[in-house]
């Protein structure tokens, strides 16, 4: 079988783990597409789940509350090895690509990292990733009685409901104690649509010029267009936004169909977690930042100026 | 107690990348330490400077030969001696945590830092694997750390915000931007770091087996329209890109 582990937040199962459905019916691997659903009071998400899946397997428990690396990595391996599932695909999430790993070594089996697509090649299961700063695009397979994958977010299309709801199973598991004692936790909250799902990203830099600009400016015109916020690593270093908006190496990757980047120079760190927007769109007074090399459409001009006149028109 | 901080010598930022006959070429390119490994290896100093009961801190790099000169760096900046594991072959981060697990085992290493996601093969996989070797817990995307005895605290992202966290040692560290700012070597450590032990070992010796196979890689940039509007005239070129957004791009309603 083919096992994929749920991503959901707040009783609502995440367009992740569609998306690994999507991944694992694409992969042209046998047997039934099953979802694994892990955590506590989970109904709702292993309802939504069933929608897509073949089965749903339900580990609802306290031990389960919380995410923990070691716990969610025993209890992925012990599934996979009970229901012998050769293809284990998780999301390529912070917490999908640090317990991953986890699976991978257990099981004894190759991990194909962060891919955007996945597809059989005879015996060996083949997917492409990006890697030098996602630079480059490397094809990478391997094969194996099992094989461990993670999934790029917003590389493969939700998938669509089929046919008949799967059937749900409860399971049993056997956790380790969690180790990592968590003692405190702060949330970033955003009235707005997260990064990872938004498909229009308003992004600020340093060009933007202070902390009430960027208030102005960057969220005045994401939310005249309904989109998400996004900063560049300047602007968090610098204290203007919180780590949660970064985009690029060290922040979010994100792939939304509009990127609007205002005052954005465009260094290859911020690409590399940009790059493969849909349409990348540029404002900037310096004509000569690298972002208008990789923008669909470029105003070289005053943020002061264009954005307001932005936010204007759009309410038209 | 040691300390293992692990190196990556990878291109520079603004190096170009070419690729030949299929695979990433790196002859000619500007090659640094990796950033992110940087930061474990300024980290790791700090924690002993700050009076932890550190013994010794040692860096270990994986791959060809020009590693040395990413070790090189680490010894300069204040490393006590370096482990080179010397190969040519291309492994991934899973196959190469052996590598790092029976480093740590056999070097009395009771943390190891590694960078969150190194520049060359933008995996997270390193620690993470080394851990699970290991049977020890991990704590990935640091921005905070404190060592106080066997006890580890700290801060760290996570998918939603960030946590306060403990945990006692030993334990895998994966770092990043944030956690500090590495020093520069000083020419005197530079001469210094000449004597330092610099220990080769063979690859073979840790029974590596390449698990996935990188079948083709090539750069590919998405054909970009580069519609420039004049922005002099700060409404027609608002109302000009709303246009093309909806019409052209089709992005807006």
């Amino acid at each position: 079988m083919i096992l994929i582990v749920a991503e959901h937040t707040a009783g609502k199962l995440g367009k992740a783990t569609l998306e690994m459905v999507s991944a694992a019916r694409d992969s042209g691997r046998e047997g039934p597409i099953t979802v694994l659903v892990l955590g506590q009071n989970v109904a709702s998400v292993a309802t939504e789940a069933a929608a897509v899946a073949d089965q749903v397997l339900v580990a609802d428990l306290p031990g389960l509350a919380t995410y923990n690396a070691e716990t969610w990595a025993a209890a992925a391996a012990q599934i996979a090895q009970e229901g012998e599932a050769h293809t284990i695909i998780m999301g390529g999430s912070r917490s999908g690509r640090e317990y991953a790993p986890r699976v991978a070594v257990k099981l004894d089996a190759p991990y194909l990292e962060d891919v955007t697509s996945l597809k059989g090649n005879g015996a060996a299961l083949q997917g492409q990733r990006y890697t030098y700063l996602a630079r480059v695009t490397e094809t990478v397979e391997a094969e194996g009685p099992v094989v461990v994958v993670t999934v790029k977010p917003g590389s493969f299309a939700a998938a669509a409901p089929a046919g008949a709801a799967g059937e749900q199973y409860d399971v049993e598991l056997n956790l380790p104690a969690p180790r990592v004692e968590i003692t405190g936790k702060s949330v970033e909250k955003s009235s707005r649509v997260a990064l990872a799902e938004a498909d229009l990203i308003v992004t600020g830099g340093r060009g933007v010029g202070s902390p009430e600009n960027f208030t102005k400016y960057v969220e005045g015109l994401a939310d005249a267009l309904g989109a998400g916020v996004g900063a560049t690593r300047a602007v968090v270093d610098a204290g203007w936004r919180p780590y949660a908006e970064q985009v690029g190496q060290t922040g979010k990757t994100v792939q939304p169909g509009a990127y609007i980047a205002l005052g954005v120079s465009g260094a290859v760190q911020h690409l590399s977690g940009m790059g493969k927007s849909k349409n990348i769109i540029a404002i900037n007074k310096d004509a000569e930042a690298p972002i208008f090399k990789v923008a669909d459409y470029g105003i070289v001009g005053d943020i002061n100026e264009i954005v307001p006149a932005l936010i204007e028109a759009s309410k038209k | 107690m040691n300390i293992l901080t692990l190196v990556r010598q990878v291109p520079d930022a603004e190096a170009r990348v070419k690729i030949n006959q299929q695979t990433v070429d790196l002859d000619g390119t500007t090659l640094v330490v990796d950033g992110m490994d940087e930061y474990g290896v300024e980290e790791a100093l700090r924690l002993r400077e700050s009076g932890a009961g550190v013994e010794q801190i040692i860096a270990l790099a994986i791959g060809p030969k020009r590693n040395e000169d990413a070790l090189r760096t680490a010894l300069a900046m204040g490393v006590d001696r370096a482990i080179h594991v010397e190969t040519d072959e291309h492994f991934d981060a899973v196959t190469l945590s052996k590598v790092v697990a029976q480093v740590a085992q056999s070097e009395n290493v009771g943390l190891i830092l590694v960078g969150g996601q190194e520049a060359d093969w933008d995996s997270q996989a390193l620690g993470a694997a080394s851990a699970e070797r290991l049977s020890w817990p991990q704590l990935t995307w640091t921005n905070e750390l404190k060592l106080d005895g066997d006890t580890l605290t700290g801060r760290h992202d996570v998918d939603d915000g960030n946590e306060s966290f403990r945990v006692t040692l030993p334990a895998v560290v994966t770092t990043q931007q944030g956690l500090n700012e590495p020093r520069y070597p000083t020419l005197p450590n530079i001469m210094k770091a000449k004597k330092k032990e610099l220990r080769k070992d063979d690859a073979a010796a840790y029974g590596l087996q390449a698990r996935v196979r990188t079948v083709g890689a090539e750069i590919q940039t998405r054909a970009r329209r580069n519609t420039m509007i004049d922005g002099k005239d700060p409404q027609a070129a608002a109302a000009q890109l709303l246009e093309l957004l909806r019409s052209e791009a089709k992005v807006l309603a």
